[in-house]
């Protein structure tokens, strides 16, 4: 209550006289340091006058001119002036953009143009047909389970691997100590860099057996989700290749990418912006989601495709975990399941002189080609919807 | 409301390195107080600590006490993020939300506590808030819009709304002013007369006409040299530091005649 009272009175007193006196005080102390500061201006535009004087002049423009044969000396500030740098440059970029745009172009028309007989000569029905049978006589054969089993297993990667690889960057970013972060952020590194082989060996040999009891356990308690059930097997031995393994298997190849393109985003994340949160009474959680998520939505997206593009495109490893069948089967535990990638991989040797066999193939590179595409410009539109939100 | 604070030979270090030395000073309520001195003295480092965010740095820890209205801000169980709702805080560069709209970033202060606010709510909050920041009619038809999209003076601002839309005791601005061209300072200087109604203010300036106009004290801080600790050299009321400073340091500052 006293300093209450103390506080009204000092208020009184500031807003009486005192206020006077220090507009006083400040159009005095201006005229001083005004002065001051004229005074050492004044004496370093003199200083810097005579230093001039003692200078070589700059050279005319015309010198600076003469090798690139511009026109700009001597005639004033008309006429061009470009560099060789310039053009050489601009031709360079402009040129590296022709060239990916030529590229593109001549991958879309080969593969159309390969499979044209996958068109003509299928019996069945491309979109819809469960099967895939191009050399036999008639060729019968469809992409609706390839394209089932492509989606899929890269959902399963991404839904897995994602929030995954997201945590480890903010781990290395925000939470880690220097040299735990360091450390850990070259394993991950390291990890980017395992030939994919291995990550299918690793899903095959290791995966696969140490998973058949939990597998066995999310069918006997979520059984009752289709995705979980499965009626082919009784024991849990006789759980093995399935679209959640290689899932799962993916889901760990994308991880280094994704989390090491999400850690420098949010490396980026500016200073001043993680300060307001803190500012603001944030807790760490807090502050990572008002400051550096909200500010790396679009760099999440980004190597979120990034990590798409490699699930979605995955050969080798996917076609050590998957039992082929053709078949569209929700019941991701239970054995069966192709990927266009897998299919290639594991089709290819039996194609052999086949045309139609050949032309199927190309036809699943097609596919392939044409769904990522679709999906970087879905990422692009998410990204491009708030711009004008970004920094 | 506006509380006091009241710093007990404070020592602020960035790891080691001792970055202000032995800093008292006694802050009453609903007052102005502002900090001058030469770069590097440590002005924002003791200001940064009277609301804990001198700890976000890493290495950042101080010794001493800091009392709001006689609690001690380092005092075990004291949580530092409660601290910081109740000391708000504007820096030197305008730094709103860049993801979020003029709207979000008024009540982002109450977005991140997870408060549980209706519309119409958020939508007082929001008006009161930018009125109280001078802001209001400049921005009330567009609200919906980026608050990164202003003016330099109306993200300062916006800033200052969204401190005070959660209502603290102490405001403390780090140079609020410094990248603002001298219309904007005006405003925010005006603004800052406004709010001392309501808060305790602490105020870093390097302009020290600004000092004199807007603060009731003022402390000048100063560095003993090289490599040396900052310390603060001289607290009194704003017109005394002005007209008739005890310290020669501070006299050969305010006069222009340092360093
Ligand atoms: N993040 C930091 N890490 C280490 N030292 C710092 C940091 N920020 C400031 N300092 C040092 O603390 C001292 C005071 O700096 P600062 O408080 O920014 O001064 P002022 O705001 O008065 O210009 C300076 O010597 C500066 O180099
Ligand atoms: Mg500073």
């Amino acid at each position: 209550m006293s300093t209450d009272g103390d506080n009204t009175r000092r208020n009184l007193r500031v807003g009486s006289d005192p206020d006077a006196a220090l507009e006083r005080a400040a159009a005095e102390h201006g005229t001083a340091a005004t002065e001051a500061a004229a005074s050492r201006l004044a004496e370093r535009a003199a200083h810097h006058e005579s230093a001039t004087d003692t200078l070589t002049p700059p050279p005319a423009d015309g010198d600076r001119h003469a090798d690139t044969g511009a026109t700009g000396g001597g005639t004033g500030i008309s006429g061009q002036s470009v560099r060789l740098g310039d053009r050489v440059f601009k031709g360079l970029a402009a040129g590296s953009g022709g060239i990916l745009l030529v590229v593109m172009a001549a991958i879309a028309i080969f593969l159309v143009w390969k499979s044209i007989p996958a068109f003509t000569d299928n019996e069945g029905n491309l979109f819809t047909t469960q099967s895939w049978n191009p050399q036999g006589t008639p060729p019968i054969f469809g992409v609706a389970a390839l394209l089932f089993g492509t989606l899929v297993s890269a959902v399963i990667a991404m839904v897995i691997g994602v929030p995954i690889a997201i945590g480890i960057a903010l781990f290395i970013s925000i939470y880690a100590r220097r040299r735990a972060a360091t450390a850990l952020g070259a394993i991950v590194d390291l990890l980017a860099a395992v030939p994919s082989l291995v990550f299918g060996m690793w899903g095959l040999y290791f995966l696969i057996p140490n998973t058949q009891g939990f597998q066995k356990w999310l069918n006997d308690y979520f059984g009752w989700i289709p995705l979980f059930n499965n009626a082919t097997a009784t024991t849990a031995a006789q759980y093995g290749k399935s679209l959640l393994i290689a899932g799962i298997v993916l889901a760990i190849m994308i991880i280094p990418i994704v989390s090491a393109v999400c850690r420098e985003v949010f490396l980026q994340t500016p200073r001043e912006t993680i300060d307001a949160a803190w500012a603001l009474g944030a807790t760490r959680w807090e502050m990572i989601r008002t400051a550096v998520l909200p500010f790396g939505r679009a760099g999440m997206i980004s190597a979120s495709m990034l990590g798409l593009g490699r699930a979605l495109g995955e050969t080798i490893a996917v076609a050590l975990v998957l039992n082929s069948g053709f078949r569209i089967n929700w019941h991701l535990t239970e054995p069966g399941g192709d990927t266009f990638a897998s299919t290639i991989a594991l089709k290819f040797g039996e194609a052999g002189g086949n045309p139609v066999a050949v032309a199927a193939l190309v036809l699943a590179g097609l596919f392939l080609f044409v769904i990522t595409l679709i999906v970087n410009s879905i990422a692009r539109m998410i990204i491009a919807r708030r711009k004008e939100f970004t920094a | 409301m506006a509380k006091s604070i009241d710093v007990d030979n404070l020592n602020v270090y960035y790891g080691d390195f001792l970055a202000v030395e032995g800093a008292s000073i006694n802050i009453a309520p609903r007052t102005v107080t502002a900090f001058i001195g030469p770069s590097g003295c440590g002005k924002s480092t003791f200001l940064r600590t009277l609301n804990r965010m001198h700890e976000v740095i890493p290495g950042g820890r101080v010794e001493g006490k800091v009392l709001l209205d006689g609690e001690d801000l380092y005092g075990p169980g004291v949580d530092p993020v409660n601290v910081r709702r109740t000391v708000g805080m504007v820096f030197q560069k305008a730094n709103p939300f860049p993801t979020m709209s003029i709207y979000d970033n008024v009540i982002a202060g109450y977005k991140i506590a997870g408060s549980r606010k209706n519309k119409r709510e958020f939508d007082d909050i929001v008006e009161r808030s930018l009125k109280g920041a001078n802001l209001w009619e400049e921005v009330k038809s567009r609200l919906q819009r980026p608050g990164a999209g202003l003016s330099g003076g109306q993200q300062q601002r916006l800033c200052i709304a969204r401190a005070i839309a959660v209502e603290p005791s102490v405001l403390l601005m780090d140079e609020p002013c410094s990248a603002l061209d001298p219309i904007s300072t005006l405003a925010i200087e005006d603004l800052i007369s406004e709010l001392k109604v309501n808060y305790t203010i602490v105020i870093v300036t390097h302009n020290m006409q600004q000092a004199a106009r807007v603060s009731d004290r003022t402390a000048f801080f100063n560095l003993a040299g090289v490599g040396q600790p900052g310390r603060m050299i001289e607290y009194d009321e704003t017109a005394k530091i002005f007209s008739n400073p005890t310290q020669k340091a501070t006299e050969d500052y305010i006069s222009g005649r340092f360093g």
